[in-house]
């Protein structure tokens, strides 16, 4: 992964002591609250409904184990003892107190991290397929690109104050989109032309939210090293024009809706044309220099399926089962990408305590090259795990609750915070995923149900991604009282992105207690109707939706 | 009247004051857009002369005066809210795109933490408000020591300059 050098870490420092003295003067009156808020937020800080929450970055969900370390000592020290792993693969503290973060952020930027521009009106995290580099089907490694693009966004002078968030992701698996780019600001995808040349195909305008739109492609080839410029023309152009007067429509899908995607074309290429042979253009040996840091670790040279894999596939089913289920194809012979899945049934989504971090560091330490990742499903990935020691590697995950077969499946939800923490939500998300995960706790018919995505939002901010679920739920307030709506058919496009799509609102909303039924009647009506080997999303596309509305709230009259 | 730092130095000035459309435009004057644009000619000479410069809103964008920019020896540009960033891209373009040497001075909602973005946008003089601490403000421009992206302080990005 991607080790600072001293530039890296000078600047880093910087920040640091930047932001103490922000903060003490903020404390001590010197700052107003509105205008401290654009400073914390850029350093990762939001106030939520009972405490402030940090929002630490994990740069394209890349982790070191001493990283992982010191982010337990955080949630020791500083939190209640655990944290929350988010859908854009940051890390999330939900209590520490306001005064004391800028002492976190010192600690954790010893081990090269940061909440820069966690949060904000600013260019965010960039996200990525937490399988990059280890799957056989990507056209090259996006993380180099990727970490490029984090030190371009990091403290981008003419980039602060942008009309609104703004996010971009990077694909690099033909014919997928493994990150969800088209929900994202800018969708970068990584494509190899005719010629056998690295470049870009790129989409604008994505997002989800109030007003959910897939992005539209803006440039169906980037050559390699025009990456930067293009984006500082994207970005110059939103800068100038995206609407201000609003939130609501203040993000970059607005301005490419209004405009149209042709003129949005034109603006950004006569902004391009301008500077893309500028010193910003960036350079072979930058790439090259980047890139040597995401080279292979110390493989061995090894068979796939060893002998030890296969006897412990026969004598135990339940490994056989978790294996089949999280644990995936590797590049390299003889070794496998497993996914570690936080969706124990009993806590919410994407949570760990301090205890599993250092037990999940000590694995990656033993099993996988000190490295891990974290995935927008909220889970973890160690991706360079021998196959010999799958067995081992299982049982102590499963010791420490870390091995629930279900990746992908139904109970392997995508969940925001919600009302229990967030000061937004119009209701809370992790009742709802826990009430479903309980219902819905019988491998077997998780198994039978096949893959099946189920997002829950508490708001229309769309967190979760409920948009883009097979099931998606979203919180809303009735009259002061917390109700859920149901859309069916999302899909983000993981492993196809012709299909990726928005789902449909199947009709009025229901009560907390209500949902572990309706969800119910909606998987009975599936399982009923499916022909076979249909999965969710295609007997949904074949019955069609005014089915399911009837089989959900009877015949309509 | 809003403390003024230039080139890294308190100074006392300033003269250069914004005059409504109407009023007569004299040496200090700092004109709108609008004004330039339908007066250009009557007022080509006082700016030529360094007399009058020119006052741009947040969203009036860098080309609407484009190479005209040079005519003047002062632009001003205006953050209504601290918050509102165009006013980066319009400085950047000024000094990169239209070869505007002159005076390049922030105003409005210009507070301490912006300074250190809105300098390496090429602004060179900030009418800092009036309750922000000069001291710190000063310190402010010094905050980092290095910085990833080209700017108009420096044009090359950091890979460039990385050993
Ligand atoms: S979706 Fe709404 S409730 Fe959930 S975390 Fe986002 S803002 Fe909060």
């Amino acid at each position: 992964m991607y080790i600072y050098d001293e530039y890296d870490q000078q600047l880093l420092n910087e920040r640091v002591a930047q932001f103490k003295g922000q903060m003490e003067r903020y404390l001590d009156g010197k700052i107003a609250e509105d205008e401290f808020l654009p400073l914390r937020l850029q350093n990762g800080i939001y106030v939520q409904r009972y405490a402030p929450m940090l929002r630490v970055a994990i740069p394209y969900g890349a982790l070191n184990t001493a990283q992982l370390r010191a982010l337990a000592k955080v949630a020791r020290d500083y939190d209640k003892g655990y944290a929350h792993f988010s859908t854009r693969q940051n890390l999330q503290f939900n209590w520490p107190k306001l005064e004391e973060c800028p002492q976190i952020l010192a600690d954790l930027a010893e081990v090269q991290m940061h909440a820069v521009q966690t949060s904000g009106n600013c260019i965010r995290n960039t996200t990525t397929d937490e399988y990059a580099g280890v799957i056989a089907e990507e056209v090259t490694d996006p993380r180099p690109y990727c970490e490029i693009i984090r030190q371009w966004s990091t403290f981008h002078p003419e980039f602060a104050f942008l009309p609104r968030k703004f996010k971009i992701a990077v694909n690099a698996v033909p014919g997928a989109d493994r990150a969800a780019i088209q929900m994202h600001d800018v969708g970068v995808n990584i494509v190899r032309n005719d010629a056998g040349d690295i470049g870009y195909r790129i989409l604008v305008g994505g997002g989800l939210g109030r007003t959910p739109i897939l992005g539209e492609e803006i440039c169906s080839f980037l050559p390699e090293e025009d990456l930067l410029t293009y984006l500082d023309a994207i970005i110059r152009v939103y800068n100038q024009f995206g609407r201000r007067d609003n939130k609501y429509k203040a993000r970059i899908k607005i301005l490419t809706k209004a405009l149209g995607i042709e003129r949005m074309r034109e603006l950004v290429d006569a902004e391009f044309d301008r500077i893309r042979d500028g010193a910003g253009k960036l350079t072979q040996e930058e790439l090259q220099r980047v890139k040597k840091h995401f080279t292979d670790p110390a493989y061995r040279e090894l068979q796939n399926n060893p002998a030890e894999l296969e006897a412990a596939k026969a004598e135990s089913p339940a490994f056989a089962r978790w294996l089949g289920r999280n644990v995936r194809a590797h590049k390299k012979a003889g070794y496998a990408v497993v996914t570690l899945t936080l969706k124990q049934i009993g806590t919410p989504p994407g949570d760990v305590t301090a205890e599993q971090m250092d037990a999940v560091a000590d694995l990656a330490d033993k099993y996988s090259f000190g490295e891990l990742r974290s995935t927008h499903q909220q889970n973890l990935v160690l991706a360079d795990v021998e196959q010999s020691q799958l067995f081992a590697l299982w049982q102590e995950a499963k010791a420490l609750g870390l091995a629930t077969p279900t990746l992908g499946l139904l109970t392997d939800m995508i969940c925001c915070p919600g009302g229990d923490f967030c000061a937004l939500a119009n209701a809370k998300s992790i009742p709802v995923a826990e009430a479903i995960q309980a219902r819905f706790d019988d491998l077997d018919y998780l198994y039978d149900l096949g893959e099946i995505d189920l997002n829950i939002s508490g708001c229309m901010n769309a967190c979760g991604h409920h948009h883009v679920g097979h099931i998606g739920v979203l919180g809303v307030d009735k009259k002061g009282e917390e109700f859920y709506q149901i859309s069916l058919g999302g899909n983000s496009g993981g492993n196809h992105t012709e299909e990726a799509s928005l789902g449909k609102i199947l009709g009025p909303s229901f009560a907390r207690e209500q949902m572990p039924d309706v969800i119910a009647r909606i998987l009975d009506f599936y399982v009923a109707k499916r022909s076979e080997g249909e999965s969710f999303l295609e007997a949904y596309r074949r019955i069609g939706h005014a089915a399911y509305k009837e089989a959900v709230y009877g015949p309509a009259n | 009247m809003a403390q003024l730092i230039k080139n890294g130095q308190l100074i006392q000035d300033s003269a250069w004051q914004l005059v409504e459309d109407s009023a007569e435009a004299t040496s200090g004057s700092l004109i709108s857009l609008g004004r330039w644009q339908s007066e250009r000619e009557a007022l080509l000479p006082a700016a030529q002369a360094g007399d009058i410069g020119l006052y741009l809103e947040s969203d009036q964008t860098a080309d609407l005066i484009g190479d005209d920019a040079s005519s003047f020896p002062i632009i001003a540009i205006n953050f209504p809210k601290f918050a509102d960033g165009r006013g980066y891209s319009a400085a950047r373009l000024l000094r990169e795109r239209h070869g505007y040497k002159g005076e390049l001075r922030a105003v409005g909602d210009v507070l301490i933490d912006q300074l250190f973005f809105m300098k390496r946008c090429g602004f060179d003089s900030y009418a800092l408000r009036d309750d922000q601490e000069l001291e710190v403000a000063l310190a402010a421009f010094s905050t980092f020591t290095a910085c990833y992206q080209n700017d108009v302080a420096d044009p090359r990005p950091l890979f460039r300059r990385r050993a």
